[in-house]
């Protein structure tokens, strides 16, 4: 009975959406209502649809946890020896499950819009809303039709198939929400884009409204990513934390289009420029977004996360993504002119053009991905030519066009609105210069003369976290002359939220360039053959074979390995305990690499499979492979330094409601 | 010329610039990593197989898995149901490797056999390389 109220609610909350979204539209536009009371209706009907939905959510997690497995999708994906922990993240493990997901965070965005958006006109509000009804009523549509997650088997099935063993992992319940947050965020600068291109009007005011929205999505998308990165490094067991697999490069592509976004969202903010552009960047970022579920979700793709194979559905999201970007895009040919190109003028040597060129670059890396996931499925369609296109592509392509951005960014802070001139630029980048010669100088008396890249890599990553520092130094600095009686908590809080937020996302850029250099660098990986008590050294480390024993898991039985970790003079620093599970409903075999982690190195050890020994007293030999992967955290904390970054931005003043100062006037 | 022109026609030609370079490396970096993707019959035809390196696809033959004791090689025939490909390697092997399922390796064909330098992981059982079945 249970699933039969989420059933329903999701109808309802279908119904809402499409009257909310079709009848709002035309209410505004015919001023049939006061905008005001428009605009409150949808707010409430916005809370509504969430509401419906996160009922609905609620009804298939009961579903789950209860065992209930006379509903297809808990007994394609769930089991009763799975620990009630995974059960609950199993609802959003398979395809259905996963939309319902995604249309419980759009619902949510439309929610936290309905109730942030008191500054907003009414009906630019009622517009937005509007707009993310009508996006709300094309996914519940799909839900319902073409992936119900409610579905009955009768008579049910008596034991549940299983989630898939590769996604029983604790940050692989974290990453599909984050990764559809930042998703279906971008959702919100689209309404934000269409609703200005509707009233024909954009100005400053727009971009301060979608500023915060932009950022928060794009910190989502942010985190998401990282997650499925690290999930890939420590669970599929070959130690890489990205393989330019269509399905990262689907992901990879709405963030570059809404880092650009959030850059080109500042110069229309502060200087009122590059407004088309920026429009049609919230469109492109949505669109990528959509693109992205499309690759995933239809089956296009073999992957771990292609488990649709329904054409039914894949024709359904192409569809979406055409009607989506088709509307967004003749709206945006009709209405640019009134738009505006954002009339004040720039020089070549003004931030607003640092800001573009930065645009370009992301723009090209962005074109350079999609034609690396897409082409191969183009041939495949039209000339039955089956292909694909290798990392090494997308490494020498990614490289050159991003070393130029982080110098960009380096110089960004420094630089001025309008108008620049050469020395004030190089005396501001003095300091990184010199700090970025002196690396380059020691890494070569160091390592001798490394790759070219290596080099270039390191330089602008210093580089980069030395301009941007100095920067926040010097504003401190200019703010005590000026007000010298001050702490430095009051001078720093002067300098505003979003330009702290600023410096971390950019110093995190930095940490992360360093991170993938020095991985890409120094990484060492082996294959090996080893008999308990054998040692192995990899890098400065020593790894010694203790032996492998059988364990039992909740759902699972292992081959159990303990390694032993000792440093280059000896001392013991840990055991590693790597794993080869073999999951007992579905006889999957999946690999747990065990890894020691540090600021400077990780040692990843993970198990391959039993050899048979090619001579008495060499029993008990498994195949191992030992990995030394210098500075990988790095990676990873520059990509949580860039989303707090933009988490941070969302407290600044500026984006606060005006609601506060028209009371205290009145 | 007027100043608004002249930084029109700056930011045109560098635009330009930046984007013929663009599209002249990533033209270049894209035509050395395409890796072609062919079947046991495909590739035994010879016809149009380019490449340093390819990919060949198909079933891994029941029975003709074999490994050195005390070493990481393998030995494996990959096949499409007309035709097979004996195939080597050197490694650990992905976790859903297996007799009678699909495999996708990467390497080249030297002297009648593939040397293959990776082996595809598959992430999903139900997963069967394109051209295995109905062809």
């Amino acid at each position: 009975m249970i699933a039969e109220w989420g059933q329903w609610a999701l109808a309802l909350a279908l119904g809402i959406s499409l009257l909310a979204g079709i009848y709002s539209l035309s209410a505004v536009r015919n001023a049939a209502y006061s905008a005001v009371q428009l605009a409150q209706a949808s707010a409430t009907t916005a809370w509504m649809v969430f509401a419906l939905v996160g009922l609905s959510w609620c009804c298939l997690i009961y579903s789950f946890v209860t065992n209930d497995f006379t509903v297809r999708n808990v007994a394609e994906n769930s089991n009763s020896l799975l620990p009630v922990f995974f059960r609950f993240a199993a609802s959003w493990g398979s395809h259905e499950g996963s939309l319902l997901l995604w249309v419980l965070m759009l619902t949510g965005w439309g929610a936290a819009v309905a109730s942030f958006s008191q500054n907003l006109s009414p009906s630019f509000r009622v517009r937005v809303l509007a707009v993310l009804s009508c996006v709300n009523f094309a996914f519940l549509l799909f839900l319902i039709t073409a992936s119900n997650p409610f579905e009955r088997i009768l008579p049910g099935a008596a034991e549940g198939r299983d989630l898939n063993p590769l996604l029983q992992d604790v940050v692989m319940i974290i990453h599909p929400p984050m990764l559809y947050m930042g998703y279906v965020g971008f959702a919100v600068s689209f309404a934000f884009a269409m609703a200005a291109l509707m009233e024909g009007r954009l100005d400053a005011t727009w971009a301060r409204w979608s500023r915060p929205w932009a950022n928060a999505a794009w910190s989502f998308l942010t985190v998401g990513i990282l997650l499925g990165s690290w999930w890939a490094y420590r669970e599929l067991g070959w130690g890489g934390w990205w393989f330019w697999d269509p399905v990262e490069n689907a992901s990879l592509m709405p963030w570059l289009a809404g880092t650009a976004l959030i850059h080109s969202l500042a110069v229309t903010d502060k200087r009122d420029a590059l407004k088309s552009w920026t429009i049609l960047l919230a469109l492109v970022a949505f669109a990528l977004s959509l693109l992205g579920t499309f690759l995933v979700r239809s089956g296009v793709l073999t992957s771990v996360h292609a488990f649709a194979t329904d054409p039914k559905r894949g024709i359904f999201i192409l569809m979406l993504l055409l009607i989506v970007i088709g509307s967004g895009f003749v709206l945006y040919a009709i209405r640019t002119k009134d738009v505006g190109l954002g009339g004040t003028g720039f020089s070549v040597s003004s931030r607003e053009s640092l800001l573009l060129s930065n645009n370009v670059l992301m723009s090209a890396s962005l074109a350079a991905v999609m034609l690396g996931t897409l082409y191969p499925l183009f041939t495949e369609i039209l000339a039955d030519r089956k292909m694909s296109v290798g990392p090494p592509y997308f490494e020498a392509v990614f490289a050159p066009l991003l070393l130029p951005a982080v110098w960009l960014m380096a110089l960004g802070p420094v630089s001025r609105w309008k108008e620049m001139t050469f020395a004030t630029a190089s005396r501001a980048l003095m300091i990184p210069l010199v700090l970025a010669a002196g690396v380059s100088v020691a890494v070569i008396a160091v390592f001798g003369m490394p790759s070219v890249w290596f080099l270039a890599g390191i330089t602008s990553a210093v580089g980069l976290a030395a301009a941007t520092l100095e920067h926040a130094w010097h504003q401190l600095r200019q703010l005590e002359k000026s007000q010298p009686n001050t702490s430095v908590i009051y001078r720093a809080g002067r300098l505003g939220h979003s330009y702290w937020g600023m410096v971390m996302a950019h110093v995190g850029v930095a940490v992360f360039v360093a991170g993938v250099t020095l991985v890409k660098t120094f990484e060492t990986e082996r294959d090996v053959v080893m008999v308990p008590n054998q040692t192995e050294s990899i890098g400065a480390w020593r790894v010694t074979f203790i032996g492998v024993s059988d364990r039992k898991g909740p759902n699972f039985v292992a081959a159990h390995g303990v390694f032993e970790l000792t440093s280059g003079e000896g001392r013991t620093i840990e055991l590693m305990e790597p794993e080869k599970r073999r999951y007992i409903s579905g006889g999957q075999t999946m690999t747990e690499a065990a890894v020691d982690s540090s600021l400077l190195r990780d040692i990843y050890v993970s198990l391959g499979e039993p050899i048979e020994s090619p001579k008495p007293g060499q029993e008990g030999a498994w195949s191992v492979r030992l990995y030394l992967k210098p500075f990988i955290v790095w990676i990873w904390l520059g990509c949580i330094m860039m989303a707090l970054g933009g988490v941070y931005t969302l407290f600044d003043r500026r984006y606060r409601s005006k609601k506060q100062k028209s009371e205290a006037l009145a | 010329m007027n100043a608004a022109r002249k930084k029109r026609l700056f930011w045109i030609l560098t635009i330009l610039v930046v984007v013929g370079g663009v599209v002249w490396s990533v033209t270049k970096a894209f035509n050395e990593n395409m890796v072609f993707f062919y079947t046991p019959s495909e590739l035994l035809s010879g016809k149009g197989v380019v490449g340093q390196s390819y990919r060949l696809g198909g079933m891994i033959e029941t029975g003709s898995i074999k490994k050195e004791p005390g070493t990481l090689k393998i030995s494996f025939v990959v096949s499409d149901k007309t035709q097979t490909v004996p195939v080597t390697y050197s490694g650990i092997l992905p976790d859903l490797f297996k007799e009678g399922t699909g495999v996708v390796a990467e390497g080249q064909l030297k002297e009648g056999v593939f040397v293959a330098h990776t082996i595809m992981a598959k992430h999903d059982e139900n997963y069967m390389p394109p051209g295995v079945n109905g062809k």
